[in-house]
């Protein structure tokens, strides 16, 4: 139920600069996902947004007003940490209700709040539990039933999947995006490094690194037309193929590849051209293949295969990623195509060159 | 397989042996040291049933039930009031330096601040002066707070020696204390008072018992400053009162009366030791175990 805008906000610790030049707005009951390598100050931006860490540089407004003063109560954030960080003293109900008593919330509307928010996310057989006599699904249910009954404006998740186990992951995925089309006029903000959570969950994903916001966008915005190297790399799996390459007369060129129809601003150097390994495939019979070579190694992995071709010993391989069913093994000789829409150049600073 | 499944017969009627031998030999220890540690008070209790001159005879299994010497410790002489000052002294004692040693233990553990670590390692090495050290200077502060001869006076000076190692226990303790708990009550509007008071203090009760035992144990105990900073008989606690128990005569040591004086002052310590028993093993070994 808020709209966040984010100004110049930086972080200091002493002399680590953890955030830096965050500018960034996020639309009421918006679902935005931090990502990025481990140490890019993904949690580090969470907690100022919750108010944990102190603000040292810039502004953070929620709907156009200055919060960088006010504690995580007066902001009206509630969040969910990685740990869960239930009081292991109090009961489900308790604390679920804990906030709400602190806030002299009365009798009957704790009640009515708690008992609301376990059936949303079937805990009412187990309000009496200590979490101790949780398993761990269930406690961090208990830790997102703790958020939800405060009503937050903001709601904030810390890496709260990180614990589970894959099928738990999954289903709890999917709950919690159930979550936020039930409560749809809140704003929440959810840190991870798994890309699939942030592709499935995300409205809107950034990405950080060094501290820096690398890029904003809708997932498949990201995906499609990511606005740098970084990204590319980072976005996808197995990340996208980066291919040193040249401006020609025929168009950019790749060595020991087809020339493709891209053309590179005048005077370009240290080009890259990116193409993802599911856009690649198998030439058919006349067409001139993009690239021509020996597989070096073949991962199966059920639906589909990743085949490897050797780029050298600088390079990393070239991968494509070919149907499941095809019958390739190592040492095959293989033609790949692509199409030329699939295709993206970057620059030598690594930022996207747009239309070609 | 096949050497396996015939095992040698000798190795385990040996194995059998040494077992039995171990076992025997734990036991033996352990009638050993609670011999060691509970004869002094086995005797005590002996001598406190006997009178007269049977006092004198050497035994070992009780020979009378004479409980007189309770009789005459209990209702001649300020024997009662000492009690009571003794339990009102150590009752303030444990719950000033409980209370000032988890508030201490939050801003030393939680909140980071420039000379923390000195100034916990100050706390710390007040407790290694020994009493006599400051005993002068204890008797100067006692003076100018107007507190002589009273309890008071007892009250103040025993925080010398509880709250040094009440602080340090409670501040490792609270230090294990996840970060993210604390965040989490801070996030659900709760002011540092409430943290300590809602979310860390039901966290730290076997903690709390236990040091809070100790600093019982210690203030009931005291010698010294009692004997020093209070002259009277009606604000006396029980150590000193008993050493000042006197015969009908100037010359006879009340042995009797002294032994059933003790026998009383130290049962309370027993039955709490006893009550908080398990609390007590929870704080000694909770540190070290995540929740
Ligand atoms: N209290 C602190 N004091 C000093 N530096 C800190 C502190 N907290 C974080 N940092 C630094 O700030 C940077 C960002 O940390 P942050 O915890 O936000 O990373 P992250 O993106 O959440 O990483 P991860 O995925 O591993 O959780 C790191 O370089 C870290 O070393
Ligand atoms: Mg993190």
């Amino acid at each position: 139920m808020a709209r966040l805008t984010l100004e110049k906000l930086g972080k200091r610790y002493g002399r680590v600069q953890a955030l830096s030049d965050i500018d960034l707005a996020i639309e009421t009951g918006e679902f935005v996902v931090f990502v990025g390598p481990s140490g890019c100050g993904k949690s580090t931006l969470l907690r100022c947004i919750a108010g944990l860490e102190e603000i040292s540089e810039g502004e953070l407004a929620f709907d156009g007003e200055r919060v960088n003063e006010l504690t995580p109560a007066e902001r009206g954030v509630a969040m969910v940490f990685q740990s869960y960080a239930l009081y292991p003293h109090m009961t489900v109900y308790e604390n679920m209700a804990f906030g709400l008593r602190l806030a002299k919330a009365g009798k009957g509307a704790v009640e009515e709040r708690v008992r609301e928010a376990a059936r949303m996310l079937q805990l009412e057989p187990l309000l009496d539990r200590l979490p101790r006599q949780l398993s761990g699904g269930q406690r961090q249910r208990v830790a997102i039933g703790r958020a939800i009954v405060r009503d937050p404006r903001v709601f904030l998740f810390d890496e709260p999947l990180s614990n589970l186990d894959a099928a738990l992951r999954v289903q709890t995925r999917i709950e919690i995006a159930g979550l936020h089309e039930r409560m749809a006029e809140t704003t929440m903000i959810y840190v991870t490094h798994d890309q699939v959570e942030a592709m499935t969950l995300a409205d809107r994903i950034v990405v950080l690194r060094d501290g820096r916001v690398e890029q904003v966008g809708a997932p498949m915005e990201l995906y499609h037309h990511p606005a740098n190297t970084f990204v590319a790399r980072f976005i996808g799996s197995p990340s996208m193929n980066l291919l040193a390459a040249e401006p020609t007369d025929a168009g950019v060129q790749v060595k020991g590849f087809a020339p493709t129809p891209l053309t590179a601003p005048p005077g370009a150097r240290g080009l890259s051209l990116g193409v993802r390994p599911e856009n690649l495939r198998l030439a058919e019979d006349g067409e001139t293949p993009f690239y021509e070579g020996d597989a070096s190694l073949v991962e199966k992995l059920g639906e589909s295969q990743l085949v490897y071709f050797d780029m050298g010993a600088e390079a990393e391989p070239l991968v494509a990623r070919l149907p499941g069913a095809l019958p390739a093994k190592k040492g095959d000789r293989m033609r790949l195509a692509t199409d030329p829409e699939a295709l993206r150049l970057f620059d030598d600073a690594g930022q996207a060159v747009r239309a070609g | 397989m096949s050497d396996r499944s015939t095992p040698p017969r000798p190795n385990l009627a040996m194995r059998r042996a040494t077992r039995a031998l171990k076992t025997l030999g734990f036991w033996a220890l352990v009638v050993f040291v609670v011999l060691f540690s509970v004869f002094p008070f086995y005797y005590a209790i002996l001598t406190s049933l006997e009178s007269g001159s049977a006092l004198f005879e050497v035994n070992y299994l009780p020979t009378s039930l004479d409980v007189s010497n309770y009789v005459s410790v209990l209702t001649k002489g300020p024997f009662p009031l000492n009690f009571l000052n003794s339990v009102l002294v150590a009752v303030a004692v444990v719950a000033i330096s409980l209370f000032l040693a988890v508030t201490a233990a939050f801003a030393l553990s939680r909140v980071r601040f420039r000379g923390r670590g000195l100034l916990l390692l100050t706390i710390l090495s007040v407790s290694m002066f020994p009493q006599i050290a400051v005993l002068a200077g204890l008797f100067e502060m006692v003076r100018a707070f107007d507190l002589y001869n009273s309890l008071g006076s007892l009250i103040l000076s025993y925080m010398i020696f509880t709250l040094p190692f009440t602080v340090w226990v409670l501040t490792t303790f609270m230090r294990d204390m996840p970060a993210e708990l604390e965040e989490a009550a801070i996030v659900d509007g709760a002011t540092p008072f409430q943290i300590v008071w809602k979310v860390f203090l039901p966290l730290l009760w076997p903690a709390m018992v236990t040091t809070g035992l100790l600093a019982f144990i210690q203030a009931w105990n005291e010698f010294l400053f009692a004997l020093t900073f209070v002259a009277s008989n009606e604000t006396r606690t029980v150590p000193v009162a008993i050493a000042m128990l006197s015969g009908s005569s100037g010359q006879e040591v009340p042995w009797g009366e002294i032994m059933a004086a003790s026998v009383v002052v130290t049962a309370p310590l027993v039955v709490m030791v006893l009550v908080f028993q398990r609390k007590i093993v929870a704080g000694l070994t909770a540190g070290g175990v995540k929740g």
